[in-house]
């Protein structure tokens, strides 16, 4: 497939010097029942740059995915602030965080989250559905041109049920994509696939990275893959501790 | 985006085939229901032939003597004398007009005894009234003056009496009178109760007919208006003028009442609401809408809390689809629209098949002919109100599930569980 690029040197490297576009200041969120408090991140600090690529690694129940839907605007910390390009998002309405969520963010789950009832198609155009202004007609021939990207044009027309682990996790790529947001969020995006799989999907992403300067925070549990991202952020216990 | 939101629909219908079926079954059986029943009442009430200007008629079908000392009331139908020396002295409508009560009557035929049912009218009742002629024409006011001895039968009693409908000029023998025949019309159905006969003859040669002053009698004052809008002012004439009518007999009659009424109304008004008749301005109306629509919508509740219960369990096997949705930047009320759409979708499908299965049980009920010269069909007035109903239905059962889902943490939903926000 001529869209991958071979996978670049691991990069452990301290990050580039970059224009933050996430920071993330002194973040708490606590999930409470009538009976137990459970902490799930902790005073966490974190600011992610502009086309920065990183991976996030850590035990389960670490705090990784809270970390992750709390960056995806998906749910409100505790305490804390977010700011994204430096606003603070407690400032934005719920309509304008849908619209943040719709035109900056891009979202790639371990389950690949496809609906099945609609052909790949129509699932890679549905975040545009949400935006103002698309037509029909753009909207079909960016979700072409994003199909076109991970190399699916010829599954346009398949519906999920049709495709292999690793196709349905190229779709929810370019579905991530479409939209051409700023950033992309991925929470074990290669957790569900073998390791051949896993090695294109990752290889997607770096090409994506490298190539149109995409902002990347993913999850993961695969050490080998984290160590290919610019930066490796460990946490443990939902503390940051490297 | 509407179109995505409908195949969308679509899938999830073919999806789930039996949840659909049993939706679908309380959806088209309700909507079948209330479609036969709307039906039948156009039938009975809406613009059909004879009645065509039902927006225009009025009806005096009572006129009500309050007794004296407390001895009750006396309702009975107007005598000519009352049309013809009162209500015809009205300067609003454009034409008045009257006939009797049915009366049964017979003939003799090759093959036997014939049964029909004989109602006496002016010349104007046909000039207000639509009737079809399938040959001749009606008795004119000029022939019903001259007691001229002529008939106007319906299709029926062509083929039954003659056995073929080119019997204008032939004679009919009806209880040992002999009528000729001016004009045979297309039947009327019993239901159109204000019209429908099987032989019209002049009221002139009614047997019974009351040539005193008296103003109660057999007969039932049709007033047609102008127009629509002109109908109320001919209401208020006729208020005016029953309130000048002397009193025939003062010593046993204390007051009189009459009201013009349009056909829906005089059929509420002769729904005793108040059991001591004290309110008779009260045509009921207000009163009637309230219960057939309270009726209504219960009746629609049940199978509309089946389907909001039905829809409600199934957020959970959803919620995949709402986090996707809500992560890719849908609002709430995206998503509520969208779930909306859904059930519409499913309810219209639901309404298709409720007419369909409406118009098999007017067929039926046709069949069974239980009433003479009826025939029942769904009139686009009726589909009209049959569509209506099913996006009332469609949007009742469909609201609260799609807000429930489109409150779903998006978080929570992506995990597959229900947790609202």
């Amino acid at each position: 497939m001529d869209t991958l690029a071979p996978a670049p040197a691991p990069a452990t490297a301290p990050a580039r010097t970059l224009q933050p576009m996430l920071r993330l200041i002194d973040i708490e969120k606590v999930y409470q029942t009538k009976t137990i408090e459970t902490v799930a991140l902790n005073r966490v600090n974190l600011t992610i740059g502009k086309g920065e690529f990183v991976s996030i690694m850590g035990p389960s129940g670490c705090g990784k995915s809270t970390l992750l839907s709390l960056i995806g605007l998906l749910d409100e910390p505790t305490s804390g602030t977010i700011e994204l390009n430096g606003r603070a998002v407690r400032s934005y309405s719920d309509k304008e965080v849908a619209a943040l969520r719709n035109s900056k963010i891009g979202f790639v789950f371990q389950s690949y989250h496809l609906i099945n009832d609609l052909s790949v198609l129509d699932n890679v155009e549905l975040p545009l559905l949400y935006r103002p202004g698309v037509s029909g007609k753009e909207r079909r021939q960016r979700a072409l041109d994003a199909l076109d990207k991970v190399g699916l044009s010829a599954r346009t027309a398949h519906f999920p049920g049709q495709l292999s682990g690793g196709q349905r996790q190229r779709v929810a790529i370019a579905r991530a994509l479409v939209g051409q947001p700023e950033l992309i969020l991925a929470d074990e995006p290669t957790g569900n696939l073998d390791s051949v799989m896993g090695e294109e999907i990752m290889d997607l992403l770096l090409e994506l990275n490298r190539r149109d300067g995409v902002t990347i925070v993913m999850v993961t549990h695969d050490e080998q893959q984290a160590l290919k991202t610019e930066r490796l952020v460990r946490f443990f216990d939902g503390s940051q501790v490297s | 985006m509407l179109l995505s939101y409908i195949k969308i629909a679509w899938k999830v219908l073919m999806r789930r085939k039996f949840f659909t079926a049993i939706n679908l079954f309380g959806i088209s059986f309700t909507l079948m229901i209330l479609l036969v029943v709307m039906a039948l009442f156009d039938h009975a009430l809406g613009p059909n032939n004879p009645e065509r200007r039902t927006d225009r008629l009025l009806y005096v079908q009572t006129i009500r003597q309050q007794m004296q000392d407390g001895l009750g009331w006396m309702n009975m139908p107007a005598s000519p004398h009352f049309v013809n020396h009162f209500v015809r002295t009205l300067k609003t409508p454009e034409q008045v007009g009257m006939i009797s009560n049915i009366n049964n009557a017979t003939a003799f035929t090759n093959k036997g005894l014939l049964a029909l049912d004989v109602r006496y009218a002016d010349g104007e009742f046909w000039q207000m009234m639509d009737f079809e002629f399938l040959s001749g024409r009606a008795f004119t006011p000029a022939e019903v003056k001259q007691s001229q001895p002529l008939c106007v039968i319906n299709e029926a009693t062509a083929r039954q009496y003659f056995g073929r409908l080119d019997v204008v000029g032939q004679t009919l023998e009806l209880d040992l009178h002999r009528y000729r025949v001016a004009g045979v019309v297309r039947n009327v159905s019993a239901a159109r109760i204000m019209t429908y006969s099987d032989v019209w003859l002049p009221y002139t040669l009614d047997p019974g007919l009351l040539r005193d002053s008296r103003l109660e009698g057999p007969y039932l004052t049709i007033i047609l208006a102008p127009s629509a809008a002109a109908v109320p002012a001919v209401r208020r004439e006729f208020d005016q003028l029953v309130r000048r009518i002397p009193i025939p007999k003062p010593k046993d009659v204390k007051a009189i009442y009459a009201f013009a009424d349009t056909p829906l109304i005089s059929l509420t008004r002769a729904i005793h609401f108040d059991v001591n008749a004290t309110r008779l301005e009260d045509d009921n109306l207000g009163t009637f809408y309230a219960v057939v629509i309270t009726l209504g919508l219960l009746f629609m509740l049940l199978p509309a809390l089946n389907l909001v219960n039905l829809n409600v369990t199934r957020i959970l096997e959803r919620s995949g689809e709402i986090g996707v949705r809500k992560a890719f930047g849908a609002t709430g009320s995206n998503l509520v629209s969208q779930f909306l759409v859904e059930n519409v979708v499913l309810v219209l499908v639901g309404g298709l098949l409720g007419l369909a299965l409406a118009a098999g049980a007017l067929a039926l009920l046709n069949e069974s002919e239980v009433l003479a010269h009826a025939h029942f069909s769904l009139s686009w007035r009726v589909f009209g109100w049959g569509l209506l109903l099913t996006l009332l239905f469609g949007l009742m059962s469909g609201v609260y599930p799609a807000w429930k889902m489109s409150r779903l943490n998006p978080v929570a939903a992506l995990r597959g569980s229900g947790e609202q926000k």
